[in-house]
């Protein structure tokens, strides 16, 4: 097996699917997989799936509210560099620095814990907002693998 | 999810999680602890992830959830068998101070049969 420091090669992929809830496990493990071949540990594994989770959870909870639409996921490994998109076309969101607050949610009647973007942000290394309403939203994340162990909690 | 999963033992509601919980799950969970809540008056909630590999931000969402539905009576929230990533992510939501933490211990008793205890564990 070609190890973590010489890989060389870039590599992408690109997945859309339907905006359901049970997608979200295959959304998660399609980029599980695709870091996969950079040995990365069970913790970076674990970051990189949560990040998805919540950001593919918040396309189709707030950006289609349910309802039909495309997600689109776009994955990029440039070295130990994993770069992930996660964008859908739905209504947007109006204030992002207040939906970034951790604990702000639009849902407090539905058991949402308002900490999907505190989420991304403490287990990527860079998060990224675009939105405009209407239009829809845009998610980058960008993480190096190959870095520290579990934290003890 | 099967009905095996969710047993009540006087007035505690045991919830075996599933591997993987997130939101898709996370409110079919959240539903049926409601309804053993309502209809089973249970006060305290056992929450075990023994199986549990994965979970996002929805997993608070159901503890807290039902934190606030039981803690009204006085009942407890108990969380047993959480690996590393259940308790990273509870406890970066600052959950952690409202859960008592159980840790499942099996041993061999003086008849050589195994016996499950539990213990509370210090986090």
């Amino acid at each position: 097996m070609e190890t973590r420091g010489k890989l060389k090669t870039e590599n992408w992929m690109q997945l859309q699917f339907e905006a359901r809830s049970e997608n979200e496990s295959l959304a998660r493990l399609a980029v599980a997989s695709f870091i996969t071949p950079l040995n990365p540990t069970l913790e970076e594994m674990a970051d990189v799936k949560t990040a998805v989770s919540e950001a593919v959870t918040n396309a189709i909870l707030h950006g289609y509210e349910e309802e039909s639409g495309v997600v689109y996921i776009s994955c990029r490994l440039v070295g130990d560099l994993l770069e992930v998109e996660i964008e859908d076309k739905g209504k947007g969101i109006e204030n992002i620095e207040l939906a970034m607050e951790p604990l702000f949610t639009t849902k407090p009647d539905e058991d949402r814990s308002g900490m999907g973007f505190s989420f991304m942000e403490a287990f990527m290394d860079e998060l990224e907002v675009e939105s405009f309403p209407g239009q829809g939203t845009r998610i980058m994340m960008k993480k190096k693998l190959g870095t520290g162990g579990w934290f003890e909690v | 999810m099967s009905q095996q999963q969710y047993q009540v033992i006087r007035d505690f509601l045991c919830i075996k999680m599933p591997k993987e919980i997130d939101h898709h799950h996370a409110e079919t969970i959240s539903r049926r602890a409601d309804q053993f809540i309502c209809q089973e008056k249970v006060n305290n909630i056992i929450f075990d992830f023994e199986e549990t590999d994965f979970m996002d931000s929805s997993g608070i969402g159901i503890i807290a959830g039902r934190y606030k539905k039981v803690q009204v009576f006085g009942g407890k929230i108990y969380v047993v068998n959480a690996g590393v990533q259940v308790k990273r992510i509870l406890s970066l939501s600052g959950l952690q101070q409202y859960i008592i933490w159980m840790k499942k211990d099996r041993k061999k008793n003086a008849e050589g049969r195994s016996q499950v205890t539990w213990k509370r564990e210090e986090n």
